[in-house]
């Protein structure tokens, strides 16, 4: 099931999935085209998309553990100073204190791990908010002087 | 578009042509199950040529870092070759740019293999 809402006053984004690999994907593409019409540069569109895909991967995967009855909500805002992108699952929590350093010595060479790291990489604030049941993630990207456009817009 | 991959051999080195993207999902089940193929059959010396590698996750990363190990605990090596910008960016970023051997040059990299 998938639900989608947009709100044409306020550039807002609401879509409700399922917890698939098909919905990481959808959402990631669906950040893409949202930076892009929020008049983010070519250099961090791609790069708020990738933080976008691990958000969701966590949720769907260790949030949710592609559990069918639950759900992930992505959430897409802009206004004049930032873009604000909220990835909610419904799984049992996540506290940030206990994810490991992947760039410490002891786990570089771990296989998993560097998700919620890439994420601080490429936005400028993440913050992490707890849901119940579940965690949501919310991303921001400050606006930096010579973007396109002011607003998003929905087309 | 999943990643596919083709492998040849040049001076007894096992090149794996990569294209496409490696996410979590069929890119990284896909990596995962031919290194280990490899590994299996006996290859100790294995170049990934990354150059027509779209778009990589963090998930695709730890298969590449999960293959670096598991093929030098078989006593063989595991090099790269042809980093896109993204690609090369990412390794920077995670600190895993210094543990892997990357190489540009096709030549030279199956050249550097212990004999």
């Amino acid at each position: 099931m998938r639900q989608f809402l947009a709100d044409p006053t306020t550039g807002r984004l609401s879509f409700t999935l399922d917890s698939t690999l098909d919905s990481v994907n959808r959402i990631e593409h669906e950040a893409e085209q949202f930076a892009e019409r929020a008049g983010l540069s070519e250099d961090e569109v791609p790069n708020i998309a990738m933080a976008v895909r691990e958000a969701m991967v966590n949720a769907v995967l260790h949030g949710n553990a592609y559990d069918t009855e639950k759900k992930v909500t992505a959430t897409f805002e802009s206004n004049q100073d930032d873009i604000t992108i909220r990835i909610a699952d419904q799984g049992s929590g996540l506290n940030p204190e206990t994810i490991p350093d992947p760039l410490a010595p002891e786990n570089i060479l771990r296989g998993s791990g560097r998700g919620i790291f890439l994420i601080r990489a490429f936005m400028d604030e993440v913050n992490f908010r707890q849901l119940h049941p579940g965690t949501e993630l919310i991303l921001i990207k400050h606006r930096h002087s010579g973007s396109k456009s002011d607003d998003a817009t929905v087309q | 578009m999943s990643m596919k991959f083709n492998t040849r051999q040049v001076d007894g080195i096992t090149i794996l042509d990569l294209s496409g993207r490696i996410t979590l999902g069929d890119g990284s089940v896909t990596l995962r199950d031919a290194i280990r193929d490899l590994v299996n059959k006996g290859s100790k010396s294995i170049l990934l040529n990354l150059g027509d590698i779209s778009y990589i996750d963090s998930s695709g990363i730890g298969e590449l870092v999960s293959g670096f190990t598991s093929v030098r605990n078989a006593g063989g090596e595991l090099k790269l070759l042809n980093l896109t910008k993204k690609v090369h960016d990412l390794l920077q970023i995670t600190k895993l740019y210094t543990v892997f051997d990357v190489k540009d040059d096709e030549a030279s990299a199956v050249a550097s293999f212990t004999k």
